[in-house]
């Protein structure tokens, strides 16, 4: 059973004066306006915040309606779990129309998460190996080594990710960059340059959905949510803070939730019109287009280099400048691809419209410790 | 000098890391699990790991972490690896080179005992890290 998507809203990312709570509920608001409801209309709340606080107490802004209200707090997937939660609400039949929402504010700087948060021994932060930047360095590097990914392959993901960027209006990273600018940053963890990574940072979106039976009530035209799916890491994979990995290698977590989403919704990868993946780095990118199945392992370095994956490509891939140019706030990271995946549908995009009015739309988030939302969306 | 961990590697001594098997699957992982990652075996052996494999990945950490590393000041980069360890698993660590020129993947590490900081009572805390097998023979 599809969920609507009824009405969006979103604070503008990258560093903001306002706390990520204020970012939230700015995010609500617009959200509820862009639905043509009010915040007493809402049945029940799923909230995602990773490190800036608990999104329940945006009741005291919002109005003390007593509806349930839920904080989600499920790493990367933080706002992508927020999303499937409000659909499961929804298809069960226990609600009609409510939010999820989702926001952070992280300080500058690489991500210092506690090894205690993550059931791993003190030495593994001490001695520097718990970085995120790290894991994704060895991860391309493997992945480049298996599978023939160049250097200038990786610098025209992070080029294509920043002229998409100044095309957003809430983009925060708004100045395209040249290859060779990207090529040419300091290296951060090898293969990746500074320019490469996308950086911490704030932002807020918040979705207004309503079960199949009841969107009529509230919008001629939905977009449709028809299938959300999450998962966890299975036995094999290779994620991120693993002292240990077995020698027995299996699928990531974006394989199990992209094939998933796929099958729930009843669709392949080759019906997709516009895609919203993963790029921590410009490596997450080009590795997330074989994991989620748009393409085979090694087709990258062919498709990006001819243009694939741009706004006017096969595949547009990251149309609204992705991680790398609106950062990472994990509580709102998820939501901000099916935010602009709605303003690709309803063909509001604006200079970044994916041309030919598409119609259905992917997206992918995943990160720390090992987790993947993945939805797909028409209309 | 004093171990970061007394249950990481053995010291003093010829260094090697200390892992667990799963007594049901035989399933081998660092560091030494509660339970068994593959099929839930709750009954998990102690297992020194070999002490050479090969490279699996590599990067080079060029800027300093923040806490709680507790490296020195002022930050030196360094290399940070994964190596396959023949019949057990892949285990990360850091490696004793940080030039991106000296190292590949499948080259032969072996496990050694580095300093990495000095304790709050003066003591230099030694982790485990792999260096090139030759360097080390």
């Amino acid at each position: 059973m599809r969920v609507a998507i009824v009405g969006i809203g979103i604070h503008p990312f990258g560093r903001s004066p306002l706390s990520g709570r204020a970012q939230g509920v700015h995010a609500v608001h617009e959200a509820l306006g862009d639905a043509g409801l009010s915040w007493p209309d809402m049945q029940f709340a799923f909230g995602g915040s990773d490190a800036a606080g608990n999104p329940d107490t945006m009741v005291s802004d919002l109005g003390l309606t007593g509806l349930p209200f839920v904080n989600v707090h499920n790493g990367c997937a933080t706002g992508g779990s927020a999303l499937t939660m409000a659909a499961r609400t929804l298809q069960s039949g226990a609600a009609d129309v409510g939010l999820a929402v989702g926001f952070d504010k992280h300080p500058p700087g690489a991500f210092n998460a506690s090894p205690a948060e993550y059931s791993l021994p003190d030495w593994y932060g001490e001695t520097g190996l718990m970085l995120t930047t790290q894991f994704f360095a060895m991860k391309i590097q493997r992945y480049a080594h298996e599978h023939g990914i160049s250097r200038e392959t990786l610098a025209l993901v992070a080029e294509k990710a920043y002229a998409n960027g100044a095309l957003n209006e809430n983009a925060w990273r708004r100045t395209p960059l040249t290859v060779e600018e990207i090529l040419g940053s300091p290296m951060v963890n090898d293969p990746l340059t500074k320019y490469m990574f996308c950086s911490p940072a704030e932002g807020a979106v918040a979705l207004v959905l309503a079960s199949e039976e009841a969107a009529p009530r509230y919008t001629a035209h939905p977009v449709w949510l028809d299938s959300v799916e999450l998962r966890s890491r299975r036995f094999g994979s290779f994620e991120v803070f693993s002292p240990g990995l077995s020698l027995e290698r299996g699928d990531s977590p974006s394989v199990d939730a992209a094939r998933a989403a796929f099958e729930s919704a009843g669709v392949g990868p080759e019906d997709i019109d516009v895609a919203q993946l993963q790029d921590t780095e410009s490596g997450a990118e080009v590795i997330h287009l074989a994991e989620t199945g748009f393409c085979a392992d090694g087709e990258q370095e062919k498709l990006i280099t001819e243009g694939a994956t741009r706004i006017g490509g096969s595949l547009p891939v990251n149309t609204d400048g992705g991680c790398l140019a609106n950062g990472e706030p994990i509580g709102a990271s998820g939501l901000r691809q099916v935010y602009e995946s709605v303003r690709q549908l309803r063909g509001t995009a604006g200079a970044r419209q994916v041309p030919n009015s598409p119609r259905t739309a992917f997206t992918h988030v995943y990160g720390a410790p090992g987790i993947s939302a993945c939805t797909v969306l028409t209309r | 000098m004093k171990p970061i961990s007394d249950d990481v590697f053995t010291w003093p001594g010829e260094p090697r890391l200390r892992g667990g098997r799963c007594r049901d699957c035989g399933t081998a992982a660092f560091p030494r699990p509660q339970g068994c990652a593959r099929c839930s075996g709750r009954a998990i052996d102690e297992e020194l790991l070999p002490a050479e494999g090969l490279l699996w990945s590599w990067t080079v950490q060029s800027f300093r972490p923040k806490s709680p590393f507790r490296g020195p000041a002022p930050f030196e980069p360094y290399g940070v690896g994964y190596v396959e360890l023949p019949g057990a698993c892949i285990v990360e660590g850091r490696l004793t080179i940080a030039d991106p020129e000296q190292l590949h993947i499948g080259q032969r590490m072996r496990v050694t005992v580095i300093p990495f900081a000095v304790d709050d009572d003066s003591a230099e805390l030694l982790t485990y890290a792999f260096a090139p097998a030759e360097e080390l023979s």
